[in-house]
């Protein structure tokens, strides 16, 4: 079977084989990893952005990375409309590139966040929520230091209008103080998702939380459709 | 040489030895062993090799009794870690290294280093790291002249953890934290490593093959860290602060393209050998390798990367900077191995060459700089067999009382008030900035009595604990050492998990002082008395003396680490209650046995009487048994009791939801019944259709263990003697626990 996801490689990925181990969780995934040097994401119908700490954060979270040449790929292919998840560092990657809007700021805290919160599904109408319904409550880890999402106000309104905001944290459990509570946008095209929590994380129940699933059954179903 | 070095004839005349850690008749020693004066390349070579951190001048002696071998052990002492056979093909390495030194001057760069630093000797054995623990102790967060300064490190040190574990991608999943006045000045980090290994990947560190090159790995040598061994090895002072430059900054990201860079040079087969340059940097790797060898090693310094200008052989020598190894080839093969390095943007170069001759020699600008005999270096180092008297003082605290406070009124308003002490409080301040689910293998975080990681692609899983317990060792050495072995293993034996070998880290203070080596004496021949009755090797681990500050040493502080094996999935059990109306069980015996216990820290504020005793036949006979119950299926959580004995126990079993009510007749003073930290007790709670067949399982085993209640929803309700002596809303009770730590850090 030919692979039909790319899991992209950067140096300092470190959820790299997390994310490639849940995508094979999925068999219809088919996932193969893709070094940051690489010019070409052609022939992939899906392309996953790990989390970890690519060129070691160093300058800005993601920035180093989102100069790198696969990125220019990642960029001809969010153009072309494949499907782009961004997780973690994946996001910071994906803000950093301009595939989306906004940034991600140090946590308010100052301090590096390791839990467990719920997220609210804010829009089922994107290729990795749609098998969620809205408002439906999911488990997913978070692990950061910078996720502390931050837009003008313009953007943010204009964020709403779309309903390009694809996931809060339910109230009180915000780990971070990102603006309106947000833990994952959408590009205004719907095919580029960047979120901080980590469904890779929440795979099965000694897990945590197998609430994670429903974004990869959720990029299968969209794939088939 | 350069102009300004001293010369050979001036570091005799002058004592220059004396700020590389040789004293007068060490020196004289090395001038015996080489037939002439050392240069200062040479002197500094020896004075980092004789330290207490390479050599264990001071320990050796000791250190003979740990029982080291066992059919499951590897690999035991003497490499960079100890390595113990799973079964099936795999191999769990593991370590626990001390940091103390450079994380009382620059915490974060001191805590850092020391997680980057274990992690190297995990990998430099052939495994990929798999979990970090590590055991902290600090002066009290307030209260306490320190105490603005010691918040300071207590946030830094726990950062610089963080700041390297997570970003190296490795989960820190457990440790333990304890405040005492003892550590005030003298902080502790210990952090314990673990990997993961196929046998047919294990490394070694033993050089070969006349010809065969040396390679350079990883980021370029600098002026930093340089003599960090020996400064490690030295009281620390108001001038230690001028030591800042001894104190290596470590970089997380150079330490993941390392670290993938040696898994892949593993992989490919052209390796030979590979060591850390960790403590003594080139120094300790060229000539512990080529030494172990039976082999000889010339290096060319001109051919090291370095990020300073005009640097010294004796500064590239004695540098200790971070994410550097050196590598020994198969013959001809550097260049695939270049090539590895090149892909990970890891610097490498070749440096020089395995030779006959058993020397170490170095060329710099073309002349030979240094030339010594690996004999004289790496053989017999000076042992000192140093004097052990017992102190008069702790004769005198021992016969005192243990309890010098009134029976208490309101039981509960005394353990609320317990649980606001930062010593009782949840470390969830701590644990939440700990990467502690990358690689999503961790089945159980930090938070229960042992973590759980799953050895991926087979069904076993480690089980991991460290822990030491300084009041008792303080108290009664010999037998604290046992109880640090027997806990951490109790801890293990809870999770579901069989305990395999431990690791040990020796903080104490100068073993040149009789009463403080005493300590020593006792401490380590309680952990192999532990160790042997337990079937538990000990395959390493670290020893850092002079943990002293102006003159006055730390408590004795023993952390013991311990790895277990969990064979299946389904007997990983938590200290977590499941469900209202499961039974509550206590295994052993209570006796009002609270010397050296946290309860008496809270409420006398000093140490007295004996510590609490432990019976090794029982001790052995209680993990068994509740292992095999844990691996049975029947029991829902099972708890090691340890400080703030059943009561600190009960507390931490309750989630958000679940508390419990307990109606025991102990026939013993409701404070001391409850905080007694009577050893080989664990707290077991069991469905109730299962409890008469656990019951009955026990008993087959000549157990008796009391039902003591059972869990219930948002209750917090201990009746004693048939009194009741607490009775408090759960919320009450997981509030003052919750937010103590974090109320210490704000003022």
């Amino acid at each position: 079977m030919s692979h039909r996801t790319a899991v992209l490689v950067f140096p300092g990925s470190n959820c790299d084989s997390d994310l490639f181990k849940a995508a094979q969780q999925t068999p219809e995934l088919a996932p193969a990893y893709v070094w940051y040097t690489t010019a070409s994401l052609a022939g992939f119908e899906l392309i996953l952005v790990p989390g970890g700490f690519s060129h070691g954060d160093y300058l800005r979270a993601g920035a180093l990375a989102a100069r790198s040449p696969v990125v220019q790929a990642l960029r001809q292919a969010a153009a072309q409309g494949v499907p782009i998840l961004g997780i973690c560092n994946g996001f910071q990657v994906l803000t950093e590139s301009g595939l989306l809007p906004g940034a991600l700021q140090r946590n308010a805290s100052l301090q590096f966040v390791c839990e467990i919160p719920a997220v609210e599904v804010a829009t089922s109408n994107t290729p990795f929520t749609q098998a969620c319904a809205m408002g439906e409550q999911l488990r997913l880890p978070v692990a950061h230091g910078e996720g502390n999402y931050f837009c003008d106000t313009t953007t943010l309104a204009e964020l709403e209008r779309n309903g390009q905001i694809a996931f809060r944290y339910a109230e009180g459990q915000n780990p971070n103080g990102s603006l309106a509570n947000i833990a994952g946008i959408t590009n205004a095209e719907r095919n580029v998702l960047g979120l901080m929590p980590h469904p890779e994380r929440a795979m099965a129940e000694w897990m945590g939380s197998a609430d994670g699933q429903k974004l990869f059954t959720s990029a299968v179903s969209f794939l088939q459709s | 040489m350069p102009l300004d070095e001293p010369t050979p004839e001036q570091i005799q005349d002058e004592q220059v030895f004396l700020e590389m850690g040789l004293n007068a008749s060490e020196y004289k020693e090395v001038v015996r062993r080489l037939g002439r004066l050392p240069n200062l390349t040479e002197a500094g070579i020896f004075g980092v090799m004789w330290s207490e951190h390479c050599s264990y001048k001071n320990s050796k002696p000791l250190l003979g009794r740990y029982p080291t071998e066992g059919k499951r052990i590897l690999q035991g002492p003497g490499e960079g870690a100890g390595v113990v056979d799973l079964g099936e093909g795999w191999a769990a390495v593991f370590k626990v290294e001390s940091h103390n030194h450079p994380s009382a001057i620059e915490p974060y760069q001191g805590a850092a280093t020391g997680v980057g630093g274990i992690l190297r000797d995990i990998f430099s054995m052939g495994a990929r790291p798999v979990a970090i623990l590590n055991s902290l102790r600090f002066g009290p967060l307030q209260d306490d002249p320190r105490a603005p300064r010691t918040r300071y490190l207590f946030k830094e040190v726990v950062a610089g953890i963080a700041g390297y574990g997570n970003c190296i991608g490795v989960p820190t999943v457990g440790g333990e934290v304890d405040f005492d006045p003892a550590y005030s000045g003298n902080p502790l980090v210990n952090a314990m490593g673990v990997g993961l290994v196929r046998h047919d990947r294990l490394q070694h560190g033993r050089a070969g093959g006349i010809g065969n090159a040396v390679v350079y790995v990883g980021s370029a040598t600098g002026r930093d860290g340089i003599h960090g061994a020996t400064f490690a090895s030295e009281e620390l002072s108001a001038a230690s602060e001028a030591k800042r430059p001894a104190v290596q900054v470590g970089d997380p990201f150079m330490g993941k393209l390392l670290l993938e860079a040696c898994l892949e040079c593993y992989e490919s087969g052209a390796l030979l050998a590979v060591q850390d340059m960790g403590a003594a940097g080139l120094t300790c790797s060229s000539t512990e390798m080529a030494d172990k060898g039976g082999v000889g090693m010339v290096l060319d310094l001109d051919r090291v990367p370095q990020r300073a200008e005009d640097m010294s052989a004796y500064e590239i020598m004695l540098s200790e900077s971070q994410e550097r190894m050196l590598f020994v080839t198969h013959p001809g093969r550097e260049g695939e191995l270049l090539a590895i390095c090149e892909k990970w943007g890891v610097e490498a170069a070749v440096i020089g060459e395995v030779i006959e001759e058993p020397v170490l020699r170095l060329l710099q600008k073309g002349n030979c700089v240094a030339e010594l005999p690996l004999e004289q270096v790496c053989g017999n180092p000076p042992v000192y067999h140093r004097k052990s008297v017992k102190p008069d003082a702790l004769t005198r605290q021992q016969a005192e009382p243990e309890v010098s406070w009134p029976e208490p009124e309101n039981l509960g308003a005394e353990l609320l008030a317990l649980l606001s002490t930062p010593n009782a409080g949840s470390k969830q301040w701590v644990h939440r900035q700990y990467d502690s689910m990358v690689r999503t293998c961790t089945r159980v975080r930090s938070g229960s009595d042992a973590a759980v990681v799953a050895v991926e692609g087979s069904d076993m899983s480690l089980a991991l604990s460290i822990d030491g317990n300084a009041r008792y060792v303080q108290l009664d050495p010999r037998m604290g050492g046992r109880i640090a072995v027997a806990e951490a293993a109790r801890n293990v034996a809870c999770a579901g998990g069989q305990p395999l070998a431990i690791t040990n880290g020796l903080n104490f203070g100068s073993p040149e002082k009789t009463e403080v080596f005493w300590h020593l004496d006792q401490a380590v021949t309680g952990i192999a008395d532990a160790c042997r009755h337990l079937g538990l090797p000990v395959t390493g681990g670290n020893v850092s003396l002079y943990n002293e500050t102006e003159g006055i040493p730390i408590l004795p502080t023993p952390m013991v680490g311990v790895i277990g094996l969990v064979e299946r999935p389904e007997h990983v059990t938590t200290q977590f209650f499941q469900q209202a109306g499961d039974i509550l069980l206590l295994v052993g015996e209570t006796r009002p046995e609270l010397g050296g216990s946290l309860y008496q820290h809270h409420k006398a504020g000093r140490l007295s009487g004996k510590a609490p005793q432990l019976d090794l036949t029982q001790e052995a006979k209680v993990q068994q048994v509740v292992l095999e119950a844990t691996r049975s299926g029947l029991v829902s959580s099972a708890h090691d009791l340890s400080h703030g004995g059943l009561a600190l126990a009960l507390v931490t079993s309750c989630t958000e939801d679940l508390g419990m009510e307990v109606d025991w007749n102990p026939d013993l003073r409701p404070d001391l019944a409850l905080f007694s930290e009577s050893q080989s007790r664990i707290l077991i709670s069991v469905d109730q259709d299962t409890s008469s067949a656990l019951l009955a399982f026990f008993a087959e085993h000549d157990l008796q263990p009391t039902i003591i209640g059972q869990v219930a929803p948002q209750r917090f309700r201990v009746n004693l003697d048939g009194k009741p002596v607490i009775n408090l809303p759960l919320e009450a009770i997981r509030k003052a626990w919750q937010s103590s730590l974090e109320q210490a850090l704000t003022v």
